[in-house]
């Protein structure tokens, strides 16, 4: 067995020493070393982007509270704007409502009042038309002319009872 | 053959004959020991104030290994970029894979033993999966090399814990709640198994890539002797066992880095 050769184990041993250490000296001093610098720095990066990237989030949350508070304070404004303006006109419109009627109210007054004094008059005009042709009918059927006094009073009673 | 040649025809003769029994001996299977992938061959032979210190294929694969893995690291990390790319990913994998296993095991007072964990790793990692290569050399399958690196290892950690615990160390040898007729039982068995430790965690690895080496190498002849008609299955037993000797490899390098962290976990907080 080429492994148990006694001589054999000094050179291996020798060389096992002198590589390993050299080994162990570049890697100690040089490659680990900036194997973990770099590390280091990415976890850094990591850190700080995570960092920025929590405070960004905080910023948009925050934009986003004031503009719905912006929105609900505008919400607020036009509700309040829009019950003001429908209380204006609804008064505007009471106000013209009444004033019109009361326009219409006084027509109304006047034209009832014109119509009592044109009923009057034609009540009047009756009687005398109803007087002259009572009048006339009777000097037609008797031939004679009645008195006119007497007719008028014979038709206002039958005007009064009718 | 050139005219005037001076050769006898039962000089050619020989020759090619010779030359045959060459070409069969290159195409016996079983010229080639499973075991011959692991001898050491001394490439450069050295001599240092008695030691035998000559740069053999062991020591060839070792540096490689160690140039691969410095190489992978600085290729990897070339950009230092940001936002990593292929390279650069499996380089921070194989750090933070590494940290992790030692958060999990060692706690934040590891991290001074990073570097030495994750060079282990990596070493025997690299390693492993070199030797996957045909016509490597396989560096941890040579007990000295894993007995080398388990004993440093088993020193280091009990001079730690001697360190940081002073005589008190010793407590890690005295499990709470047993009873005290058994205590001298008990005792005797965690030393024994402290101090097997190094041998266990050396043999595990070396065992490993020495048999699956081997199991490949057999099967491989295996191949080439049963030839077109026979040598299908074999072929197939050795693609899926490749597939599971890489991961063998992987994990073999993961036993013995955890294994160290647990080690060092004792050494730092006694149980």
């Amino acid at each position: 067995m080429p492994q148990l050769v006694i001589e054999d184990f000094a050179p291996q041993i020798v060389w096992l020493v002198i590589t390993f250490g050299l080994l162990y000296l570049t890697l100690a001093r040089g490659a680990l070393p900036r194997i973990a610098t770099v590390l280091e720095q990415r976890r850094d990066k990591i850190a700080d982007d995570l960092d920025d990237a929590a405070r960004l989030k905080q910023e948009a949350e925050d934009a986003l509270k004031d503009y719905e508070a912006a929105l609900a304070d505008a919400r607020g404004k036009a509700l309040e704007i829009a019950a003001q303006t429908r209380a204006t006109l609804t008064a505007d419109v009471e106000r013209h409502t009444e004033s019109l009627q009361q326009a219409l109210d006084a027509r109304m007054a006047e034209a009832e009042e014109r119509i009592a004094a044109t009923k009057a008059e034609a009540m009047k005009s009756v009687r005398s038309v109803a007087s002259d042709a009572a009048a006339a009918i009777i000097g037609k059927l008797l031939g004679d002319t009645a008195d006119g006094d007497t007719v008028t009073s014979a038709v206002d009673a039958e005007l009064r009872a009718g | 053959m050139p005219a005037g040649g001076c050769c006898h025809p039962a000089a050619t003769e020989s020759e090619s004959a010779r030359e045959t029994v060459l070409a069969a001996d290159q195409h016996d299977p079983f010229s080639h020991s499973p075991m011959e992938q692991f001898e050491i061959q001394r490439y450069i032979p050295m001599d240092l104030a008695g030691f035998d210190v000559s740069f053999t294929n062991s020591s060839l694969f070792m540096v490689i290994a160690t140039g691969l893995i410095v190489l992978f690291l600085t290729m990897g990390m070339r950009h230092r970029a940001m936002i990593p790319g292929r390279l650069q990913s499996v380089v921070e994998l194989s750090y933070e894979f590494v940290a992790n296993m030692m958060r999990d095991t060692v706690g934040p007072e590891g991290q001074k033993f990073f570097p030495f964990v994750f060079t282990l790793f990596m070493f025997v990692l690299f390693c492993n999966m070199i030797g996957m290569v045909p016509y490597t050399f396989t560096v941890t399958s040579h007990i000295i090399v894993t007995f080398a690196l388990a004993l440093a290892i088993f020193i280091g950690v009990t001079i730690l814990g001697f360190i940081k615990h002073g005589v008190g160390y010793l407590r890690l040898f005295v499990p709470h709640g047993v009873p005290a007729a058994l205590l001298p039982l008990i005792v005797v068995i965690e030393v024994i198994s402290y101090l097997s430790r190094p041998i266990s965690l050396s043999v595990r690895l070396f065992a490993n890539m020495m048999a699956g080496h081997t199991m490949l190498k057999v099967f491989g002849g295996f191949i080439v002797m049963l030839g077109i008609w026979g040598g299908w299955l074999p072929l197939a037993f050795s693609v899926a066992f490749v597939g599971l000797e890489v991961l063998v490899a992987f994990l073999q390098a993961y036993v013995f880095a955890v294994l160290t962290c647990i080690y060092l976990n004792d050494a730092l907080h006694l149980h």
